[in-house]
């Protein structure tokens, strides 16, 4: 399935990308789509804590599963305020 | 009663949406750009949001807030872009029969929304550039 995968602040500027597109087997989980992106990333470092997943607008555990069309987001730790 | 602008904001303005006359107070707090951050100078800061999800987490924290402390409305803005030092940030207000509940909730929104609404600050200091990621020791 593809998901659609943005990004914000750090994790934007490190990939160098606003969104993406991003093929994954059915079911995949939102850890799973993290460990895809630093595969495709090779450079970054997605260590749990440092990056906060959210699907479709809601924050979601590694362990949360993704459907096709979902947005998914990939952001560090908020700073608003 | 959420929004996420570039644009600065008129407190007056934004406070006389939520008068109402069984109400007897009004509680707002407005964060505004410091000049300093951890004993560095700072320029100015730009903020990204996602702004999707900042408006879902922030109708949710101001639902939140209404129903815990029963108060009339709360109302929140804050903005994104390029901002120098002195400017608005974010402004909540809460509005009620009486204070404490006003005050209650204002501080509930503001904390809630440092938490988990996604928003960031990148800081321009003379040696350079950084993102802040999550919230600092010295924020209450």
């Amino acid at each position: 399935m593809r998901v659609k995968v943005r990004y914000f602040a750090s994790i934007r500027e490190w990939t160098g990308l606003k969104e993406e597109e991003v093929d994954l087997p059915d079911s995949a989980t939102a850890g799973e789509l993290r460990d895809e992106v630093q595969r495709i990333h090779g450079s970054l470092r997605l260590e749990e804590g440092s990056v906060l997943v959210a699907i479709n607008g809601y924050f979601a555990e590694p362990g949360a599963k993704l459907g096709p069309g979902d947005e998914v987001a990939l952001f560090p730790p908020v700073s608003g305020g | 009663m959420i929004r996420v602008t570039a644009d600065d904001f008129s407190i007056d303005e934004e406070l006389r949406k939520i008068r109402a006359p069984s109400d007897g107070g009004i509680v707002s707090f407005l964060g505004t750009v410091r000049d300093e951050a951890e004993g560095e100078r700072v320029d100015r800061i730009v903020i990204e949001v996602y702004p999707e999800m900042a408006v879902k987490q922030l109708n949710a924290i101001r639902e939140e807030a209404m129903a815990r402390y029963g108060v009339s409305e709360v109302l929140v803005i804050h903005r994104y872009g390029e901002l120098r030092v002195g400017d608005n940030i974010v402004l909540v207000a809460a509005s009620a029969p009486h204070r404490e509940a006003a005050f209650d909730a204002c501080r509930y929104v503001i904390n809630e929304l440092k938490k988990r609404v996604p928003i960031w600050k990148r800081e321009h200091t003379p040696r350079g550039d950084k993102w802040v990621e999550g919230g600092r020791p010295d924020q209450g």
